[in-house]
């Protein structure tokens, strides 16, 4: 490892132990790495929106491409400028409006694929038989059926539908219990991952100063 | 000296072969081997289900497919713009295949030319020819042509129509009824009964409230789900003159936050003290937000933090940093990866459908009730369906099944 690449690894080491220091309080340390990191990744995300949304979206498509209809959303976007001034600031709310009325619809129709469908199809599959995939078909259909019973919101939870909903809390929680588990796995591989970078940065210290 | 020049010949002979490719390789009789016939009946039609931009080819076996010369290995098709074009290769399919797709729909610009691209409404020439497992090409087929078409329905998902169409009119039944005065019951949801607890208690300890609308876009579901509930905290927090600290990470989400909060300061009639900057934006990334966050967490020390939207990764750290500042925590998303943290480590969860349930619950609105008045009929559909579903499939029947197959 060179010199310049020990400061560099140096550099990220300092700020993953300034982040770390946050476990103990908050500290000066930890201001300045949030501060850096929060400016880095605004500077980085403007710079990047701009030259993957904004350059071949909009400027190569207007200037370059002749796509006039471009012009629909450019004027939606420049709208959004009057936010900025106390008399014309209504007028951003026509983009808002434009854009959540847009994003809902298509949101929408996918999630009745993706949430319904796809779920209800996999739900039905399995003929119900008296064997292991039978009764696994029959545990998922019975989980489905009362976690469906639970998020019925206009009728009391009382008496049997009381009952079968407490079941489909039961097997909600049972489900976020084997989610829980699986993720805190992935996070504990994370923070490997950063205690590896750590002490490979003191073995190169310790090579590089000949230890 | 013999041994090299032996060697120096079979490389000569093996990179020949190569070079010439697609040439016939003669049999051992040093005969050329006899080429398949053409494929025939070529025609083109319209890809279904698409935005115009894909044709489908179709055509009859080769007669020397499976029968005949049976040396048939490979089609290739040929595509032009006119008869009288340059016929450009497109791909090639396995013998006993009688179709292709010719799709693309990446629009070319000016750094991007696609030469595959068919604008729509356009139309296409198209031939083929076999190839055997020698290398031997056939004679072209016949020219077929086909014209591109925009299909303003996707008969695959006609499925999801009639469910959205259904849920539209059982919407429509409940709102209107009402909005006649239709008593409508709303269960009562344990997070949300403690908004006003939550708020109540920042007001005596003299705290902020922070409100985290996530990283979802204004558009996901959640996220409006989470505007609403915004709007009703807030009308609080301008009656109880109560800090209310929202930093955002999306610009769209931002205005829409701001606009909320400062109409909800209009309505509780305290329009001046409504503080545009408590309603800010931090940054766009994932845990640059997260850091800046708990950085405010730690040092405003709020007395309620609420997490209403769309959470990934950051929800834990969150959640976790909210319990070390000693807030009181309500929590709802619909990311159910998401949901073990928040159940685990805030104090009430919104579980998924609830978030939406909680902004009818809290304005108790004619439309919002009526919408949950729907779903629930809506689920009840649903229920029906997989009882039968899973009784028909069980008797052999799965027509049902089919139902609700959505092919894209």
């Amino acid at each position: 490892m060179t010199g310049g690449q020990l400061l560099l690894n140096g550099l990220a080491a300092f700020l993953t132990l300034c982040i770390f220091s946050f476990l103990y309080r908050d500290n000066p340390f930890y201001k300045f790495a949030e501060r850096l990191v929060a400016g880095v990744a605004t500077g980085y995300w403007t710079m990047l929106l701009f030259h993957t949304n904004f350059v071949p979206v909009v400027w190569n498509r207007l200037a370059h491409d002749g796509r006039y209809e471009y012009i629909i959303p450019t004027m939606l976007g420049l709208m959004m400028w009057t936010r900025f001034s106390k008399k014309w600031s209504w007028v951003s709310r026509y983009s808002i409006a434009f854009y959540i009325g847009i994003s809902s619809g298509i949101t929408i129709t996918l999630s009745l694929y993706a949430s319904l469908f796809r779920q209800l199809e996999a739900t039905i599959n399995q003929p119900l038989t008296f064997d292991a995939a039978g009764i696994s078909s029959f545990l998922i259909i019975v989980g489905v059926l009362s976690a469906l019973v639970y998020f019925f919101f206009s009728a009391a939870h009382k008496g049997s539908m009381g009952v079968i909903s407490r079941i489909g809390i039961y097997v909600i929680m049972i489900g976020f219990g084997a989610g829980f588990g699986m993720t805190v796995m992935g996070r504990i591989a994370l923070l490997v991952q950063r205690v590896i970078f750590l002490r490979g940065y003191v073995n190169s210290l310790t090579a590089f100063f000949g230890g | 000296m013999t041994k090299k020049l032996i060697m120096l010949l079979c490389l000569v002979i093996i990179s020949s072969s190569l070079a010439i490719g697609q040439e016939a390789i003669p049999d051992s009789a040093g005969l050329a081997p006899p080429a398949p016939a053409p494929p025939t009946n070529v025609r083109v039609v319209d890809r279904p289900n698409d935005a115009g931009h894909g044709l489908i080819v179709k055509w009859d076996l080769s007669p020397d497919d499976s029968a005949g010369l049976n040396n048939v290995a490979i089609y290739e098709v040929f595509r032009a713009g006119s008869p009288d074009g340059e016929f450009i290769s497109r791909g090639v399919v396995p013998r006993g295949i009688t179709e292709y797709v010719d799709f693309d729909e990446t629009e070319p610009n000016s750094e991007h030319p696609n030469p595959n691209f068919m604008p729509v409404n356009s139309t296409w020439f198209y031939k083929i020819l076999a190839i055997s497992d020698n290398q031997v090409r056939s004679e072209f087929s016949s020219v077929a042509s086909g014209t591109t078409i925009e299909n303003w329905i996707h008969t695959g998902k006609i499925p999801i129509g009639v469910a959205a169409i259904t849920f539209t009119v059982f919407l429509i039944i409940f709102i209107s009824s009402a909005r006649k005065g239709k008593k409508m019951y709303v269960r009562p949801l344990a997070g949300i009964n403690a908004v006003d607890d939550a708020i109540g208690r920042a007001t005596e300890m003299g705290k902020p409230i922070l409100y985290i609308l996530g990283l979802g876009t204004a558009g996901d579901i959640a996220t409006i789900a989470g505007f609403t509930i915004l709007s009703r905290v807030a009308k609080r927090t301008a009656e109880y003159q109560t800090k209310v600290i929202v930093p955002v990470q999306d610009p769209v989400v931002l205005a829409v936050a701001q606009e909320t909060v400062r109409t909800a300061y209009l309505e509780a009639g305290r329009p001046d003290q409504y503080n545009p900057e408590n309603v800010f934006f931090v940054t766009s990334m994932q845990f640059p937000y997260v850091a800046a966050v708990n950085g405010i967490m730690l040092r405003e020390h709020p007395a309620t933090n609420f997490y209403m939207g769309v959470f990934y990764a950051e929800s834990l750290i969150l959640a976790e940093t909210g319990n070390i500042a000693g807030s009181i925590q309500i929590s709802g998303t619909d990311q159910v990866a998401q949901l073990p943290f928040f159940v685990a480590a805030t104090d009430y969860t919104l579980i998924g459908e609830e978030l939406y349930a909680a902004s009818a619950y809290l304005s108790q609105e004619p439309v919002q009730l009526g919408t949950l008045k729907a779903q629930d009929y809506t689920k009840a559909i649903v229920m029906a369906f997989i009882i039968l579903g899973a009784i028909a499939i069980t008797a052999g029947w799965p027509f049902l099944r089919n139902l609700v197959t959505i092919n894209l």
